[in-house]
């Protein structure tokens, strides 16, 4: 039975979602514990050099006797939060941007779409790749090379909505009443966004993480010796015979990106049960 | 689009198809204008300092060396001017120096790309087939257990962080099973066939190399089906959304109707009604292909633009990486621009939209 507090109605409630759930909140749970119960310190060089998975070391150690395992556990703790600040970083900037380009529109929806279309112009991995390059490698640069890659989306789907709210009467209806522009925003058009934009906000979640990974895997985030899921995998380029150096992160990241993706597949039949196709380059 | 130029506009009266398709090169030139600014601004602004990076610490201690240099480069010059010198520059096919390889870089793109491009088409003909197979079905079953099957499986598919995948399967199949060809785009035994398309498997064709033929076909299996895998699950979701909105479309009930056989009610009026989705979606896979090179083919040791890109990032070869930047804008936006053409003459309507 479900408590008066929880007020979660029933057709929220799908199996996917809930797997999702569940495997999502234990990964953010181990990202902010995982520091005060791994075996191993992630970083120390003590143990002998790649040891195949046992008791011991439950994943093996890597190329420089670390504990793959304790790395693991401890990179949640810097993947996923950054993920997820990345995300709120996208959905703030853009929201906004979309919000203020749809409402004005003219000349300032002229301008801001243009910019998104110019960043839209690039296939992701290859424009954070760029960027990242351009600024240095580090893990606070990629994340900037990803923020950059990423609001564009929730500007687009924000115009959109927004755009089409506009010119319906309760809209000017709020503005007969003197509703100043952002009061208008806020008051009646918001609530049409949050649905939409969260679905986009849960599965871009798990976008963030690959694409951060990958950018440590090209060695342009995570810097060694922090332990990141995605130069984990790199480190076993070079270590072929070893199959669990690069096996268990992939497999890290392969389920919290799964979760994210349920639980966000899940929401987008609740907000959005017709599931449009929209013309992602298009504009009429 | 608001400002149309008066003369195209009277121009489109006429012909409606043309008025679109200029209108449509107009903003992909515009883009392609934007997307060197970008590139440019990138190598100009960063916070490093390129002219030691390209000299290298010995020569850039010598103040004669690096005056030198700016003067050679025009780096003494305005930033409008160094623009206008680097879009000459493009015009010509200038993309500046690799510091890595030392070569120029168009030169190094000109040998990458093709090998791209051949894992790219290869990979996006197996997920549009495996994709509309799979999304149909599940469009067909709606809500049956083959429905929520395929969902699992291609959300998934969009979850495999691919540079992983590529490494495991290729420990997995080449290493361990001995049943996948090592890296590389051919056995070091065999030579490359005669350069007509850069394609290894056509070219071999075109020679009559039979036995270079199925050795690069073999190489390319492992690289295709790691990038297909998020592809698949892309299009596969898309199919299915695209499907389910004609399936109860009057045309769709008008064909069953007068008693369609399953497979021309799927394939001429079914798929042919939700063609436009897919097609956009298709423009879209492909750039997520052309991201997904870059972190398969280091694993592969694929000598294509993914290496090329993967190699100058780690190198922090400046030049390389934006000339990768600027090549992949542009291939994506001609697709896309493709993309919009065939719309055009697909669907009459789009035109006077």
């Amino acid at each position: 039975m479900r408590t008066r507090w929880l007020k979660i109605p029933a057709a929220w409630i799908t199996p996917l979602g809930v797997i999702g759930a569940v495997i999502a909140i234990t990964w953010v749970g181990i990202a902010f514990t995982a520091r005060l119960w791994v075996p191993f310190d992630p970083l120390s060089q003590d143990l002998p050099r790649l040891q195949a998975p046992g008791i011991d070391t439950l994943m093996g150690t890597d190329a420089l006797g670390r504990d793959i395992f304790s790395r693991l556990m401890t990179g949640a703790s810097v993947t996923i939060p950054l993920a997820l600040m990345l995300v709120l970083m996208s959905l703030a900037v853009g929201t906004l941007i979309g919000a203020i380009a749809g409402y004005f529109g003219k000349w300032v929806d002229e301008l801001l779409m243009r910019l998104t279309d110019l960043v839209m112009a690039f296939p992701t991995v290859i424009l954070a790749m760029v960027v990242a390059a351009a600024l240095g490698p580090s893990l606070f640069n990629a994340v900037i090379a990803a923020f950059v890659v990423s609001w564009p989306q929730y500007a687009r789907m924000t115009r959109s909505i927004v755009l089409g709210l506009r010119t319906q009467n309760y809209v000017m209806a709020g503005r007969l009443m003197g509703f100043s522009p952002f009061k208008t925003l806020r008051v009646d058009i918001a609530p049409n966004v949050v649905g939409p934009i969260l679905v986009l906000a849960s599965l871009d979640v798990g976008t963030a993480i690959l694409l951060l990974s990958g950018l440590s895997f090209l060695g342009l985030g995570a810097q060694p010796p922090t332990a990141e899921w995605g130069s984990m995998i790199s480190a076993a380029i070079q270590n072929f015979d070893s199959w669990w150096i690069g096996l268990f992160p992939g497999l890290a990241i392969l389920t919290v990106v799964m979760a994210f993706n349920f639980v966000g597949d899940s929401l987008r039949d609740i907000f959005d049960p017709t599931s449009q196709v929209s013309r992602a380059g298009a504009r009429s | 689009m608001g400002n149309t130029p008066r003369a195209t506009r009277r121009y489109s009266a006429r012909s409606p198809l043309v008025g679109y398709l200029l209108r449509r090169l107009g903003t992909s030139v515009l883009l392609l204008f934007g997307v060197t600014i970008v590139t440019f601004a990138l190598a100009n602004l960063v916070p490093g300092d390129p002219i030691a990076a390209a000299l290298g610490e010995g020569a850039a201690s010598n103040p004669a060396t690096v005056e030198a240099y700016i003067k050679e480069r025009g780096l003494d010059q305005p930033l409008p001017v160094q623009y206008a010198n680097y879009i000459g520059g493009l015009f010509q096919g200038d993309m500046g120096i690799s510091l890595r390889t030392t070569q120029p870089v168009a030169d190094d793109l000109a040998k990458a790309v093709p090998a791209t491009v051949e894992i790219a088409l290869l990979a996006i003909i197996v997920s549009l087939g495996i994709g509309v197979a799979l999304g149909s079905l599940a469009a067909y079953r709606r809500g049956k257990i083959s429905d929520q099957l395929v969902r699992v499986f291609s959300l998934i598919g969009l979850s495999i962080p691919t540079f992983w995948m590529a490494l495991v399967s290729f420990n997995f199949f080449f290493l361990q099973l001995r049943i996948a060809p090592g890296s590389g785009r051919l056995s070091p035994a065999l030579a490359p066939p005669p350069t007509v398309t850069g394609f290894y498997t056509a070219d071999a064709l075109l020679a009559g190399q039979w036995v270079t033929f199925t050795d690069a076909l073999a190489h390319l299996m492992l690289p295709v089906f790691v990038l297909s895998l998020f592809t698949i699950g892309l299009l596969t979701r898309f199919v299915r959304t695209s499907v389910l909105e004609v399936l109860d479309a009057d045309y769709v009930r008008a064909g069953r109707a007068k008693g369609l056989s399953g497979s021309r009610l799927l394939f001429g009026y079914v798929l042919r009604g939700a063609s436009l989705p897919i097609l956009t979606i298709v423009g879209l896979a492909f750039g997520t292909l052309l991201s997904g090179t870059v972190l398969v083919e280091a694993v592969f040791a694929w000598p294509g633009l993914g290496s090329y890109a993967y190699n100058s990032a780690t190198s922090l070869d400046l030049p390389g990486v934006m000339g990768v930047g600027l090549v992949v804008g542009v291939v994506y936006l001609s697709i896309n621009f493709a993309v919009d053409l065939l719309y055009g003459v697909l669907d009459p309507r789009v035109r006077l939209a």
